[in-house]
């Protein structure tokens, strides 16, 4: 155990503004906005859906629903494995920041992880919008260098048996996890198991 | 360019911190952002050059603003790169165009190009100590370690020529498996691994 995790998050990073920074900061992009809109860019129409369709439309349920589906119909899930793109548009879910999927699975002896250590690369098509801690500095600085520590804070053990294994997201291929399905959920139907697939288990930064 | 946003293996930055994990967009300058980011790639130039532009953002300012506060640097900067108010002015995309670009987005894959051998699955392979003047996507902690080709992803668009205008320059790229004990010398050898994709212009082939 090294004397960093003692540490508060990030110490660097700013966490509250104040109501004047926040006033500067909406006026920026309020420019950006009307100037994108004076030069014919996009219609506020089309930017108020692309807000409606990050917010409601996409997120962990899809990709949910692929791993169920995964479970109950090994068809599919070679077809997952082999071209996951493909396999997952079967499902409807496409597009930005998921053209080149792969899909990992965990095992009785490895455990997948992902990151993106340069940006804050992540599956939109099937887990929407990376949650808060996947775009900041420890999460991303550290997985790569101690996963099993990172794991633990998550209340994740691996033992020592299993390989970590960490995806770093460095191209334009983005990961989704394929988690094992727990024992005590052997006799669910799809749907059911849609349910019980939550996001962190197809980053992988827990277990079912 | 080597930068604070090169952030794998770094110990620095305390624990991960789940606070408000799921809130999308902490205030509606965000979402606005968000949306206006998102339909500005084709105006705006490739999403290489917007992740460019955080890169060369002032390192403090970097480590200590929100994720959403880094795109805002790099819209800011390309519409001024780009001399952007001064562009003609298109054909607005609708909320009908914006659901086709979430659906499809954008391939980064390309037809094979002749004169370039892929790497074989399976050779040991070095990362080359290279730190190009501008965009790369070979993180630090990878550069000048052994790994072994595990996996020809395909042909692919080049970040690093991409990002700067000077053309797609596609080539093969490849999932590169890093044991931990290669990337992390003087940490507890546990049987872990990162594995990274890799354009072939990043690699040379070990010595049998």
């Amino acid at each position: 155990m090294s004397d960093h995790h003692e540490a508060p998050p990030n110490p660097y990073l700013k966490k509250r503004r104040d109501s004047r920074e926040t006033e500067n900061l909406t006026k920026r992009v309020q420019k950006i906005e009307q100037l994108l809109i004076d030069k014919g860019v996009v219609s506020k129409e089309a930017l108020d859906r692309i807000v409606e369709i990050y917010e409601t439309d996409i997120g962990p349920m899809n990709g949910s629903k692929v791993v169920a589906k995964a479970w109950t119909d090994e068809d599919y899930k070679q077809r997952l494995m082999t071209d996951a793109t493909k396999a997952i548009a079967e499902l409807g879910f496409s597009g930005l920041q998921g053209e080149h999927m792969v899909v990992v699975e965990n095992t009785s002896s490895v455990h997948n992880i992902v990151v993106c250590t340069l940006c804050s690369c992540y599956p939109w098509p099937v887990l929407g919008l990376p949650p808060k801690w996947y775009k900041e500095a420890p999460y991303r600085s550290r997985v790569v260098i101690e996963p099993r520590e990172v794991l633990k804070e998550f209340g994740t053990n691996i033992p020592s048996t299993k390989e970590v294994r960490v995806w770093d997201s460095s191209a334009e291929i983005r990961y989704m996890v394929l988690p094992q399905q727990p024992n005590h959920a052997k006799e669910m139907s799809e749907e059911e198991l849609a349910k019980i697939v939550t996001r962190d288990s197809m980053i992988g930064v827990e277990t079912l | 360019m080597n930068g604070v946003h090169d952030l794998g293996g770094l110990q620095c930055f305390g624990k991960i911190d789940k606070k408000g994990e799921d809130v999308k967009f902490v205030d509606d300058w965000e979402r606005r952002l968000f949306a206006s980011t998102l339909c500005s790639f084709g105006a705006l130039g490739p999403i290489d050059a917007f992740r460019h532009a955080i890169e060369k953002m002032d390192p403090v300012h970097y480590l200590s603003s929100s994720y959403y506060e880094h795109w805002l640097e790099a819209v800011e900067a390309r519409i001024k790169e780009l001399n952007f108010t001064k562009a003609d002015i298109g054909v607005p995309l609708t909320p009908t165009d914006i659901e086709s670009i979430v659906a499809t987005g954008a391939l980064y894959s390309r037809e094979v190009v002749p004169g370039i051998d892929p790497i074989e699955v399976g050779r040991e392979v070095r990362a080359l100590p290279y730190s190009p003047e501008g965009h790369t996507r070979l993180p630090n902690y990878i550069k000048g370690k052994k790994g072994t080709v595990t996996e020809l992803r395909g042909t692919f668009v080049f970040p690093d020529t991409l990002a700067h205008g000077l053309g797609e320059c596609e080539q093969p790229l490849y999932s590169v498996r890093f044991s931990s004990k290669e990337l992390w010398t003087g940490r507890d050898p546990a049987n872990d691994a990162v594995h990274i994709d890799l354009w072939h212009s990043y690699l040379e082939v070990c010595d049998v």
